[in-house]
């Protein structure tokens, strides 16, 4: 039994971290109906600078949680400059286009940051450094929850609700929802929809940069495709949430986190009712991918979107 | 001076952008920090003089990047070349170096063109897809896979000859095409893209980890050259044989095109493309004719991934990933989307540059986004603009001058 709840656990902290990038896609999608394929990379990119600052104060003394939120803190501003540059570049001249053209150019953005990390940095996985200590009060269950896991969990509930309640609560935030529901009736009410756009890219890319400094510290390395995968799977999520959803995205996140976990549950439940049927675990990513699928053939509107009307 | 201030101003936010990954390199493990100042020169020049060059790009088009409309030198060109009586020459001139250039080139570079001609046919195939019908296929490269697979599997296990091969081959990836585009056509386009990208990768996840059917990562090797009626080649002249298959198999699936986008259902495809609730009123079966694109698509894949079977004598799945569906793309894309001579001279650019430019051999794939980033702004019809057939009507005026 106990096992069971390891990989639920194990699935939701994995799941908090797809939640975190999926956010980014949903909401650039609630407001310009654009898939921002490249990020993933913004994660990516965050991770990296994460090392960077994790690298630059290694020495300096600091306590390991200082260094974690410094880290964060940069990881934070330089994605969110990124997302707004990729945003101005590739996006914002297109916004006229046809659908295929940014996505496409997105496709371009996504590669063009990877090879552009590759290239400053480095194609080997390079080791990060644990950046959570260990807490002595998780001793006792520390099996089940470690403290990397703990900090995961907090921080993006903690990011989760302070975003909920900015979109909710805040000027800005209502803008945002104002674009996100008519672009048009929004600038005839005087919103500044190109600023609310950078915005919401800023947040996006903000969030994506915590996710990727706390996965890179709770698994200890990085390299500069972890953005594909992840994203790819962050994408799901948001879809699975139903896309253009906030709270579907965090939903779907936690969601398709658990169920990754389905090959070695299923296997070890097998095995528990004396079966013998060994699904590998490298068959996860696939679920992710199955799932994706499922989802936009039977229920495109995910668990908690709207479906959307054909208007002609 | 204005625009210096501006150009200075960008580049002084990209060098602050990108100080930390440029600039500074840690290794944690011995924890050496290596600055790297000489980068962040560079980056400010580059980026000046990008932003000048971008600024200038703009103005010459009044502001707007997308209202390109007016025809360059270059489209002036291909328009003199194509409808003019020079057409009939440089295409069998054309034809003609490409038969004769085995005579005069090295093994390795054969091997090259023969590459080179593969992804012209899968641009080609994929052009039906993307281009034609305006369906944004992420996962091209599964089709590549099926096709690749059936000649090495069935190679393998019944010794089965090249020449029966390649229409299983097409008609496997056909099947799959079939198989992936019944449930999904019904989504939107961006769906659309992401659910044919994560087919994609279920093939390839499938055939890495599936030991006992496709012999996983480490693949299959010994694949048998193809023979002709029954005479087998030696190495240099089964690459040059091999090469002469790619470039017939071109012509046919040029020939099947040509014909395709005039015939009924191309047209179809191409009216779909533009407006889908139009067309449906007009009585035309959606599913059935993007289907059709679909399956036509993936055969073409299917057919030249038994040719790169052949060719390599050795696959696995790392040959299928999603950089290669998104290299087929971009042949596509910066081809021009529904132009078959663009995708053919995108495909044997993309192919051949990296050859012969080795030096740029890190920067390829960064040039290579950015150039997509690039075509979309500036010239998102690609290098060859497309051109749709016109019919005119030559006389329509009832002939009432007869008695």
């Amino acid at each position: 039994m106990e096992f069971y709840l390891e990989m639920l656990i194990a699935g939701l902290i994995r799941g908090a971290i797809y939640s975190l990038i999926a956010l980014g896609y949903t909401m650039v999608y609630g407001i310009i109906e654009l898939i921002n394929f490249a990020h993933g990379e913004i994660y990516m990119i965050g991770a990296f600078t994460g090392l960077v600052v994790a690298g630059l104060l290694g020495a300096s003394g600091l306590p390991t949680l200082g260094i974690l939120v410094i880290a964060l803190v940069a990881g934070m501003v330089f994605c969110a400059g990124y997302g707004v540059t990729m945003e101005k570049v590739a996006y914002k001249p297109l916004r006229k286009a046809s659908r295929l053209s940014p996505l496409i150019s997105a496709i371009g953005m996504s590669i063009f940051l990877q090879n552009y990390v590759l290239l400053a940095q480095t194609s080997d996985f390079v080791p990060f450094p644990r950046l959570i200590p260990e807490f002595k009060f998780l001793e006792p269950i520390s099996h089940l929850l470690g403290s990397s896991d703990l900090v995961i969990l907090v921080v993006s509930s903690l990011v989760m609700v302070g975003l909920t309640l900015f979109i909710r609560l805040t000027r800005l935030g209502k803008a945002m929802r104002a674009t996100a529901q008519n672009q048009k009736m929004a600038m005839l009410l005087g919103i500044d929809v190109n600023q609310v756009i950078s915005l919401t890219f800023m947040i996006g890319s903000a969030l994506a940069a915590i996710g990727g400094v706390l996965i890179a510290s709770h698994s200890g390395q990085i390299n500069f495709y972890i953005g594909f995968l992840a994203g790819l799977k962050a994408f799901t999520a948001a879809v699975l949430g139903g896309i253009g959803s906030i709270p579907g995205a965090m939903l779907g996140g936690l969601v398709l986190g658990v169920a990754e976990n389905l090959p070695i549950i299923l296997s070890a439940f097998f095995a528990d009712i004396g079966l013998n049927i060994d699904i590998p675990n490298d068959y996860k990513d696939a679920v992710a991918f199955c799932l994706l699928i499922l989802i936009l053939i039977f229920r495109p509107s995910g668990l908690l979107g709207r479906p959307a009307i054909k208007k002609v | 001076m204005r625009e210096l201030s501006r150009g200075l101003l960008a580049s002084l936010w990209m060098v602050v952008l990108t100080a930390p990954l440029l600039v500074v390199r840690v290794n944690t493990t011995d924890k050496v920090v290596t600055w790297r100042w000489g980068n962040m020169l560079w980056m400010a020049i580059g980026s000046l003089l990008l932003f000048l060059a971008w600024r200038w790009a703009m103005a010459r088009r009044g502001g707007d990047v997308q209202a390109a409309d007016q025809d360059s030198w270059f489209d002036k060109l291909l328009a003199r070349i194509g409808q003019g009586p020079l057409r009939l020459p440089v295409i069998l001139g054309l034809v003609l170096v490409a038969l004769v250039l085995p005579l005069f080139v090295s093994m390795y570079e054969m091997d090259i063109y023969a590459r080179a001609l593969i992804y012209v046919g899968l641009g080609l195939g994929l052009n039906i897809v993307v281009g034609m019908a305006g369906l944004l296929n992420l996962g091209y490269a599964a089709f590549f896979a099926v096709g690749s697979y059936t000649y090495a599997l069935l190679n393998h296990h019944y010794a089965l000859d090249f020449w029966l091969a390649l229409p299983l081959g097409g008609l496997f990836a056909a099947l799959f095409g079939v198989i992936l585009a019944l449930p999904v056509l019904r989504l939107r386009g961006d769906y659309l893209a992401i659910v044919t990208l994560g087919f994609g990768e279920i093939v390839r996840l499938v055939l890495q980890n599936w030991d006992s059917f496709s012999f996983g990562p480490s693949g299959i090797a010994n694949i048998a050259r193809p023979t002709l009626f029954g005479r087998e080649f030696g190495v240099q002249d089964s690459a040059i044989f091999i090469y002469y298959i790619a470039l017939a198999l071109v012509a046919v699936v040029i020939f099947v095109t040509k014909r395709f986008q005039d015939s009924r259902v191309g047209r179809a495809l191409l009216a779909l493309r533009e407006d889908e609730i139009a067309c449906e009123a007009m009585g035309i079966d959606k599913t059935g004719v993007k289907v059709m694109a679909f399956a036509l698509g993936a055969s073409f894949a299917g057919v030249f991934g038994v040719v790169f079977a052949a060719k390599q004598a050795f696959i696995n799945p790392d040959s299928f990933t999603f950089i290669e569906s998104a290299m087929i793309l971009s042949i596509v894309v910066l081809g021009g989307m529904g132009s078959i001579v663009g995708v053919a001279i995108a495909a044997i650019i993309l192919q051949l540059m990296p050859e012969y430019f080795r030096f740029m051999a890190d920067y390829r794939m960064l040039i290579f986004g950015a150039a997509l980033v690039l075509m979309m702004l500036f010239r998102p019809e690609g290098l060859v603009r497309a051109k749709r057939e016109h019919y005119t009507v030559k006389d329509l005026s009832p002939q009432t001058e007869d008695k």
